[in-house]
């Protein structure tokens, strides 16, 4: 009993913390269960009446349950691919780099973008892309092409979602690599280039097994969230014309959800997302105990 | 002999590729601030390559002209410092505890914690929890629902541990100092660099966030920064792909295109006079984060 009533103060000081946490996100949690319900507002979430597993069924079997996975995966599969390896390049290439000042410049330069709000981004994306007066689309011309409709075009909603990720996102991501590979003990380099390794060796042989840790510790939280891809940017990117390619999960829950007020069924597939989503963060992390020695658990 | 000239090929591969990556990621950036101060006919014929053309405010001006922005402006500063306060109170509130040794439960309350990054109820039950407290359309859906970030709990709990001797706190509580005095005047003044870290983090969270504003807001009044952004930048820029034929087209685009560079200068603003103090805190609680996730 002593400590409790020595810290009594500690407690009452994280309690607030602690409410927070209750109503904002273990109360949803309790509110999932309408997902198996039909819910009614005047009776409230625990009244409403059970359905089971309709609201489910009715998702499975429409018309955009293998749009909405194929372009969720297919996005994420491919945001992965590239926005993953980008930035533990260009952490190796900037660890190679000897004059310290060019290397602080690059840096400091390709963390900027990180900053900038992500309806910036997409706005900055509608001017160089606009197929009347964009910068890309002059260039285009310029060499004699037709202009190319990258906001509207379904095949290119990806790349320009990926690439455009890829800009704002890799010199930041590259942080935590450059730690990892300051934290390379330089006797390694020393004694290997005494062997008579040469630097692209020594980046293969002691750079990379250095930062593997690293690297898999990310790439497992990477793989997690595979399918919980950004609303935000999808949603400002996103129109009536490149909808077969845009249309994720998230935002087919924000439309029939909050906009259409279909309450039990989108939190139905919010559930489904979220379920599957744990899941591969499980099967990840359990491929990476088995394999290696680096594991979040 | 061999080695050094491998050894200059590979600089030469090396400074030119980041070379490439750095006229790639800066060249938007450069040509977003040259077209705010160009003519904006100039801009839309394609002559402004790098350089501004025909120096002028006008989208500056008219950007100040502007209501709506002005009125988001205002909103995003009062978010953005409300906001900012209750998340560093909060934050220090869960994360002393937490780094005490001797606070039992700590492993449970953070298990507690933790389960929320991995696990939610999702969008709907939480705008449904949101409606029933009477909270939407309010000031305080900007700020309450985002009272907290776990992640950042973590780095200040372990910025706590291993930056403040346990051994001064202990000596502390035996000269009779409660736990709030230990916290308030020993822990809190040697936390000045991860409590400038947080203040950072949490306002450019709250300056550049759109989601909670679009979901809880319609009151135009009360619509941040972002949400007025969206409609310069994105929403007119689709009604122009849409309308071309429409008469009105040419001067709605000249409108649009007057105020738009100048509008992402204005909104970024604070962001970019704390770019050198951001880039420098940012880089250490990222480490600091980095090293227990």
């Amino acid at each position: 009993m002593k400590p409790y009533l020595k810290n009594y103060e500690l407690y009452l000081l994280i309690s607030p913390v602690i409410a927070y946490f209750v109503i904002f996100n273990y109360l949803p949690m309790y509110g999932v269960q309408i997902a198996f319900k039909n819910f009614i507002a005047t009776k409230g979430i625990w009244d409403s009446p059970w359905v089971g597993m309709k609201h489910f069924d009715r998702f499975f079997d429409s018309y955009y349950f293998w749009r909405l996975i194929k372009n969720t995966l297919g996005i994420g599969v491919y945001l992965l691919a590239a926005g993953f390896p980008i930035p533990i390049l260009l952490a190796l290439m900037l660890n190679e780099v000897r004059r310290k000042f060019f290397s602080r410049f690059v840096q400091t330069l390709t963390y900027a973008p990180h900053f900038l709000s992500t309806v910036v981004v997409v706005g900055m994306l509608f001017f160089f892309l606009s197929p009347q007066n964009g910068l890309v689309n002059n260039v285009i011309r310029l060499f004699g092409g037709d202009p190319v409709l990258f906001m509207t075009e379904p095949s290119w909603f990806k790349s320009v979602y990926v690439l455009s990720e890829v800009w704002q996102q890799m010199g930041w991501s590259s942080i935590i690599y450059l730690a990892a590979l300051a934290a390379i003990d330089p006797q390694l380099h020393e004694a290997a280039t005494m062997d008579g390794a040469s630097r692209l060796q020594r980046i293969r042989h002691i750079n990379l097994p250095g930062i593997m840790p690293t690297v898999v510790i990310l790439l497992i939280l990477n793989t997690g969230s595979i399918l919980g891809i950004g609303f935000e940017k999808i949603y400002l990117m996103q129109n009536d014309l490149n909808m077969e390619s845009s249309d994720v999960i998230a935002t087919y829950v924000y439309r029939s959800g909050i906009l259409d007020a279909q309450y039990s069924f989108s939190a139905a597939v919010g559930l489904f997302n979220s379920v599957v989503s744990f899941v591969l963060l499980l099967s990840v992390n359990f491929i990476a105990r088995r394999t290696g020695d680096n594991s979040l658990w | 002999m061999r080695q050094n000239a491998a050894d200059k090929a590979f600089d030469i591969v090396n400074y030119t590729l980041l070379t490439i990556v750095l006229i790639a990621v800066m060249y938007p950036l450069v040509f977003v601030v040259s077209a705010s101060f160009s003519n904006p006919e100039r801009v839309l014929n394609g002559e402004v390559w790098l350089l501004p053309k025909q120096l002028t405010m006008l989208g500056y001006q008219k950007v100040f002209q502007n209501k709506d922005i002005l009125t988001g402006y205002g909103n995003t500063i009062l978010y953005t410092v409300a906001g900012t306060a209750v998340n560093l109170a909060m934050t220090v509130a869960a994360a002393y505890p937490l780094s005490r040794r001797d606070f039992k439960g700590k492993k449970a309350i953070m298990l507690f914690m933790v389960f929320t990054m991995f696990f939610n109820g999702g969008l709907v039950p939480t705008y449904l929890l949101i409606k029933q407290l009477h909270m939407i359309d309010t000031f305080w859906v900007m700020i309450v629902p985002n009272a907290v970030a776990v992640w950042n709990i973590i780095i200040m709990r372990t910025f706590f541990q291993q930056s403040i001797p346990g051994e001064m706190q202990e000596a502390a509580a035996i000269d009779g100092c409660s736990n709030t005095q230990i916290l308030l005047r020993i822990v809190l003044p040697l936390s000045l660099p991860i409590l400038a870290v947080m203040v950072l983090f949490y306002s450019v969270g709250h300056w550049n966030a759109y989601f909670n504003a679009l979901i809880y807001l319609t009151d135009r009044a009360k619509y941040p920064l972002q949400l007025i952004l969206r409609e310069i930048l994105i929403q007119n820029q689709m009604n122009e792909m849409n309308n071309l034929t429409e008469e009105s087209y040419a001067s709605q685009v000249m409108n649009a295109e007057t105020i738009k560079y100048a509008v992402i200068i204005i909104a970024n603003l604070p962001v970019l006079l704390l770019y050198p103090l951001l880039q420098r805190y940012f880089v250490k609680g990222m480490l600091i984060g980095a090293i227990k996730g």
